[in-house]
């Protein structure tokens, strides 16, 4: 049996997750998730500003903070914090934690071959619309082809301390270590597909136990001491999800089945670079406090193409907001959004979107929101889009005006304009998998 | 009689691009076959109203007494592109275990 841990999320989880795993209990290896779909395009701006940056920085100054403790624990690290630089990220850690070893994953950044692809006919439609990649040709910003888990793997055979990778599907970061000490093979569909169940688990850290859990949530323990998942896996593919004693939160078989639903389509089918899973032959069994036995995962062959994640600049927008209090708080921050549209007609400004929200009346379920009658205050939202970045600039000079020229009691305006920020929206494609070849190596 | 949806059930939701997903799970399996009758792709598409503009498809997960609602054109043009507060649809499984659903004391008492 080996002990996997995640202890990140999403780059900007809580910091102090993965250092409790190291200390409070025993694992093997630490994996750690920083690439959101869009983080692929800041770390590209970071890489075009600095050819030594583009790799999620917190990560180099956690392995230092750890470098003793991986070492006596013999806790290998598996992160794809590498971005779009990770050799960068690598030499990073090399410079401040010179007594670990490290290997780097390359060859999931396709950006500079986008337009040999395009050449041989690969058209890269996105998934969602349908449209060719050629429309949006001259704004795209990164592209990332999804690595499974092997050459992950490969790179724990390496003996490397700490694996770096650039983009991966998330739930191949877990698998890897499962690969590499199981000796599981392209075939074993089921086996791999376990594997990827028990990494979509836990690949939203305390997301699986107890954080965000809708099942009598105000019972469950200590949510500031939450303790992050671990897997315990098994070489046949069944595996055990816990968390160390005496932290906080909670696993039952109610809490992973929320997270074995979240972020997913077609459940007989969830694709991955590995296998496809089939969700609905997932069996769940409670066995002891915060355990929870998972077996019965089937899987299928995995598919001819891999997914392509491509991030482009799609125009400008900004959100501002304005407070009003009761009485009639509500109608006054309804005629303050009436005369801000208004403004923005008479100024002749077009917009792609404008989104007006409510917050204390409807700002999260809109027009199925449960009515609230007389709110003590609500807060008025509103959002525009759209390709002209002077537009969009001067609404965000259209609200403040209003707390002396609008309804009475406006407030909340203390932080001033708000800001005009590119909107950098996210192209999923497909490529075939021989165009992607993936390469590992040690970093001195 | 009618009753929230939230009484026998809890859920999930998260974000694909422009689409929600929205996992609702029977708290006792023997409800499961409540949440098939009940909580239908058509009903769930009625419920949201012009809040989700596309299709509602739904996935059975028997093994789980779960079903999974996919729904598109909800999030705004979902990511970075949607203006909304919850433009990954975090909130959506909380609003959609409000929806009522008729069900006899019989078939609650399983």
């Amino acid at each position: 049996m080996i002990r996997i841990a995640n202890g990140q999320g999403f780059w900007g989880d809580w910091l102090e997750a993965p250092v409790r795993l190291v200390e409070q209990g025993p694992i093997d290896y630490l994996v750690l998730d920083y690439l959101a779909e869009v983080t692929m395009s800041i770390l590209q701006k970071q890489r075009k500003a600095d050819p030594q940056l583009g790799y999620a920085r917190d990560f180099p100054p956690l392995v230092a903070r750890l470098e003793r403790l991986l070492r006596e624990r013999n806790v290998k690290v598996i992160a794809n914090a590498g971005g779009v630089n990770p050799i960068a990220c690598a030499r990073e850690i090399r410079r401040i934690a010179p007594t670990l070893k490290v290997s780097v994953v390359l060859g999931d950044d396709v950006f500079a071959r986008l337009d040999d692809f395009l050449a041989a006919g690969h058209e890269m439609r996105n998934i969602d619309t349908g449209a060719p990649l050629s429309t949006i040709r001259e704004r795209i910003q990164s592209a990332n082809a999804y690595l499974g888990a092997f050459p992950l793997a490969e790179a724990l055979a390496t003996g490397a301390d700490i694996v770096v990778t650039g983009r991966c599907a998330d739930a191949a970061l877990s698998l890897a270590p499962m690969i590499h000490r199981f000796g599981w093979k392209a075939g074993e569909w089921n086996r791999l597909a376990s594997g990827i169940v028990a990494g979509h688990i836990v690949e939203c850290g305390a997301q699986t136990t107890g954080g965000n859990c809708q099942v009598d949530w105000q019972s469950i323990p200590d949510l500031a001491n939450i303790g992050y998942p671990i897997i315990e896996a098994e070489p046949d593919g069944t595996f055990t999800i816990t968390k160390h004693p005496g932290t906080g939160g909670r696993i039952t078989s109610d809490v992973i089945k929320e997270q074995l639903l979240y972020e997913v389509g077609d459940p007989k089918n969830y694709l991955t670079p590995d296998c496809a899973a089939d969700f609905t032959t997932i069996r769940l069994k409670d066995c002891g406090p915060d355990r929870v036995r998972v077996s019965g995962v089937e899987g299928r062959e995995r598919p001819e193409m891999l997914k392509l994640s491509i991030s482009y600049s799609d125009g400008w927008k900004s959100i501002g907001t304005l407070v009003y209090s009761a009485p009639e708080a509500f109608e006054k921050a309804q005629a303050a959004d009436r005369i801000v549209r208004q403004r923005l007609e008479q100024l002749g400004l077009r917009f792609d979107e404008i989104c007006t929200q409510f917050f204390g009346v409807n700002a999260c379920h809109g027009p199925i929101a449960v009515p609230n009658p007389s709110p003590p205050e609500v807060q008025l939202r509103i959002g525009v889009r759209g390709p002209d970045r002077n537009a969009v600039d001067r609404f965000t000079r259209e609200l403040i005006p209003l707390v002396l020229s609008g309804p009475p009691t406006g407030t909340g305006y203390g932080e001033g304009r708000p800001p005009v920020r590119e909107i950098v929206a996210y192209w999923p494609t497909l490529i075939p998998r021989e165009l992607i070849s993936a390469k590992v190596e040690v970093v001195e | 009689m009618k009753i929230p949806l939230s009484r026998i059930a809890h859920g999930r939701s998260g974000d694909k691009g422009d689409i929600c997903n929205v996992g609702i799970i029977a708290y006792d399996p023997r409800h499961y076959p409540l949440l098939i009758r009940e909580v239908t792709a058509e009903r769930v598409k009625t419920f949201f109203d012009e809040f989700v503009l596309g299709s509602v498809e739904r996935y059975e997960l028997p093994n789980l007494g779960a079903l999974n609602f996919l729904l598109y054109k909800a999030l705004d043009g979902g990511g970075t592109l949607s203006l909304r507060i919850d433009a990954q649809g975090k909130t959506m499984s909380a609003a959609l275990l409000a929806m009522e659903i008729d069900v006899s004391e019989a078939e609650l008492a399983g």
